[in-house]
C-alpha cells in the first residue's frame, strides 16, 4: 500500500506512478498526504484502483478519471472529477465550482455542499449532493443525474437536454427551458439506485424529492423567433 | 487572476506573529499575481497619523522629508522601509503635509494616512516585496495583501494593491469593473479623488464615500452589491474590521478559513496551508453577493 506524503514528494511523481499503473497490478491502494490544497491531484487515473487522499486538494482533483476510485478526506476546489469517465469520487468535505463538469460517466458523491455550476454540461455522470448546490448547476446538462439533498440556488438546469435532477430541499429558481416534471415509477427506481449506490438506501425517501428536466423548447429554432434576426 | 490573502487575529497573542503568517500566503499567491505586489498591515494604535509615502528611493525621500520640516517648520519623525517612509504626525497636520507634497514633491505619492493602518507595495514577485519591507517582522491585529496579474491597467507601482482612500481605509480585489468611469465621476462630484484610472480604487472611493455618509462597513459593501457592474472578490479592512464580498455570479475564487484564534482569506486554499491549527479550521468559501463581517471590539 503505497503513502505518498506530497510534502517529501513531487505531485508529478505521483501522477506518473499512478498513470503507469498496469491493469493487473496488485499496488491497489493507495494513500496520499498533505494534499495542502494542490492542483490537480490524482488526475487521469485508467486503473481500478482506490487512492486516499487525506486533507483539502485544489483544482480539478480526480479529474478525467476512469475506473479508479479517489477520496478526499476533506474539501474539493474547483471541477473536481470535471470530465470523470468511469469509476466513482467522493468528497467527504465541500466541493467548489463545476464539480462533475462535462463529466460522461461515474459516480461523484459529495457529502457537504457543492459550489456554483454543480454538474455543468455533465454528460453521463451520477452525481450526488448531500448538502445543497450553489447556482446554474446542471447548466447545458445532457445526461445522467444529479441527485441533490439539500437545495439548488438560483436557475437550476438552465438550458438542459437531457439529464435529470432529483431535488429534495427548496430550488431557488430554474433556469431557462428547465421544468418540474412527475416523478413515475421509473423515476423513483432510479432515484433508488442512486441513493443506494450513495450509501442512502432506508435513510433517505425516494418520496421526499420533485424531478426538475428539460422542457425541450430550446431543441430547435422556432419560427416566432425568425424576427430577432 | 490575481491573488488575495487576508488574516483578521481574533486571538491578541498571534499579533507579534501577524506579518510572518501573511508574509507567507503572500508568497505562496506568487503564481496568482507575479507583476506586483502590495499589502496593508494594522499594527497598535498611535495618537499620531500615519502618512505612509512612497518614493523612488530611500535618498529622495529624505530629501523630499527634509524639505518638508524646512518649508513648514514642523519636522516629522519618519520610519523609512526601502521605498516607503512612514511619516507620524498630528491629525490636523495631514492636510498641510498633503498640500505640500502635491505642490513641491511630484515624485513622492502618499500610499496611506491611519491611525494603524501603514501601507507598502512595489512592483515584483511577492516574495521579494515582502522582504524589502520586512513583512515577516511587522506586527498587527490585520493585514491583507494582494498580488496582481496586470489586466486592466500597466504593470506599476500605482496599479498595485491595495488602495486607500480613506483613513484607515484599505481595499484589494480580483476581478474588473466595467462601471468604474461612470462611478469615479459621481464620486468625484461627492468630493472624492483619485489617484489613477484603475477600476479597484474607484471601488476603495465608493466605500469611502459611504461609510463617510454613515453606513457602515457592512452596509456600504451590502450597496456595492446594486452600485458596482462587474467581477469582483474584495477584502476590506478598516481600523478595526475586515471584510469580504463576491460578486453575485462568484466568478472569482475566495476560501475561507476560521478558528477560534483567526478568520484567514485566500484566493486559493494553499495560501492557508501554513496558518497555526488550519488541520482543525472550518474551511469554507465565502456564499456569492453575502457581506461577510468580522469587527475587534
Amino acid at each position: 500500500m503505497p503513502t505518498i506524503d506530497l510534502r517529501t514528494s513531487a505531485l508529478r511523481d505521483l501522477n506518473r506512478a499512478l498513470h503507469a499503473l498496469a491493469p493487473d497490478t496488485n499496488e491497489t491502494r493507495w494513500i496520499v498526504e498533505n494534499p495542502d490544497g494542490r492542483h490537480a491531484v490524482a488526475v487521469g487515473l485508467d486503473a481500478a484502483v482506490s487512492v486516499e487522499i487525506d486533507g483539502h486538494v485544489g483544482y480539478y482533483c480526480a479529474g478525467m478519471n476512469k475506473q479508479a476510485s479517489v477520496v478526499v478526506n476533506g474539501n474539493a476546489g474547483v471541477g473536481v472529477a470535471e470530465n470523470m469517465i468511469s469509476g466513482f469520487v467522493h468528497v467527504r468535505g465541500d466541493a467548489s465550482q463545476a464539480a462533475g463538469a462535462t463529466a460522461h460517466g461515474g459516480m461523484l458523491l459529495i457529502d457537504g455542499n457543492a459550489g456554483a455550476r454543480c454538474g455543468i454540461s455533465m454528460k453521463g455522470v451520477d452525481i450526488l449532493v448531500k448538502g445543497s448546490i450553489g447556482h446554474m448547476s446542471a447548466f447545458m446538462a445532457q445526461a445522467g443525474t444529479l441527485t441533490v439533498l439539500g437545495d439548488a440556488g438560483e436557475a437550476l438546469g438552465d438550458s438542459l437536454y437531457e439529464a435529470r435532477l432529483y431535488v429534495r430541499g427548496s430550488v431557488t429558481s430554474l433556469g431557462a427551458d428547465c421544468i418540474e416534471k412527475a416523478m413515475r415509477d421509473e423515476h423513483r427506481a432510479q432515484l433508488f439506485a442512486r441513493l443506494e449506490a450513495a450509501g442512502l438506501a432506508g435513510e433517505v425517501d425516494a418520496g421526499e424529492f420533485r424531478r426538475y428536466g428539460s422542457a425541450r423548447s430550446l431543441y430547435h429554432f422556432h419560427v416566432d423567433n425568425a424576427g430577432a434576426y | 487572476m490575481c491573488g488575495i490573502v487576508g488574516l483578521f487575529l481574533k486571538n491578541p497573542q498571534l499579533e507579534p506573529q501577524l506579518g510572518a503568517l501573511l508574509a507567507s500566503m503572500l508568497g505562496t499567491m506568487t503564481d496568482r499575481g507575479p507583476d506586483s505586489a502590495g499589502f496593508a498591515v494594522y499594527g497598535s494604535a498611535t495618537e499620531d497619523l500615519k502618512l505612509t509615502l512612497r518614493g523612488p528611493g530611500e535618498a529622495a525621500l529624505r530629501a523630499g522629508i527634509a524639505a518638508l520640516a524646512a518649508a513648514t517648520g514642523r519636522p516629522h519623525a519618519a520610519e523609512m522601509r526601502d521605498t516607503h517612509a512612514v511619516l507620524s504626525m498630528p491629525a490636523e497636520a495631514e492636510d498641510e503635509v498633503r498640500t505640500w507634497l502635491r505642490a513641491n514633491a511630484p515624485g513622492l505619492d502618499v500610499v496611506s494616512a491611519g491611525r494603524r493602518m501603514e501601507i507598502y507595495k512595489e512592483v515584483g514577485l511577492p516574495a521579494a516585496v515582502a522582504a524589502r519591507f520586512d513583512l515577516a517582522g511587522m506586527a498587527g491585529s490585520h493585514g491583507i495583501g494582494h498580488t496582481r496579474m496586470a489586466t486592466e491597467s500597466a504593470v506599476t507601482t500605482r496599479g498595485a494593491h491595495p488602495f486607500s482612500t480613506g483613513t484607515d481605509e484599505c481595499l484589494v480585489h480580483n476581478g474588473s469593473l466595467s462601471n468604474h468611469n461612470d462611478l469615479r465621476r459621481r464620486l468625484g462630484r461627492a468630493g472624492l479623488s483619485f489617484a489613477t484610472q484603475n477600476d479597484t480604487e474607484v471601488a476603495a472611493g465608493y466605500l469611502t464615500w459611504r461609510m463617510r455618509e454613515g453606513a457602515s462597513l457592512g452596509q456600504a459593501l451590502e450597496a456595492s452589491l446594486d452600485d458596482l457592474d462587474g467581477f469582483f472578490t474584495f477584502v476590506v479592512g478598516t481600523e478595526t474590521g475586515f471584510a469580504v464580498l463576491r460578486d453575485p455570479i462568484a466568478c472569482k475564487p475566495a476560501v475561507m478559513a476560521e478558528t477560534d484564534d483567526y478568520v484567514a482569506f485566500g484566493s486559493e486554499y494553499r495560501a492557508l496551508v501554513g496558518l497555526p491549527g488550519i488541520a482543525a479550521a472550518s474551511v469554507f468559501e465565502p456564499e456569492p453577493a453575502r457581506v461577510y463581517v468580522w469587527e475587534r471590539h
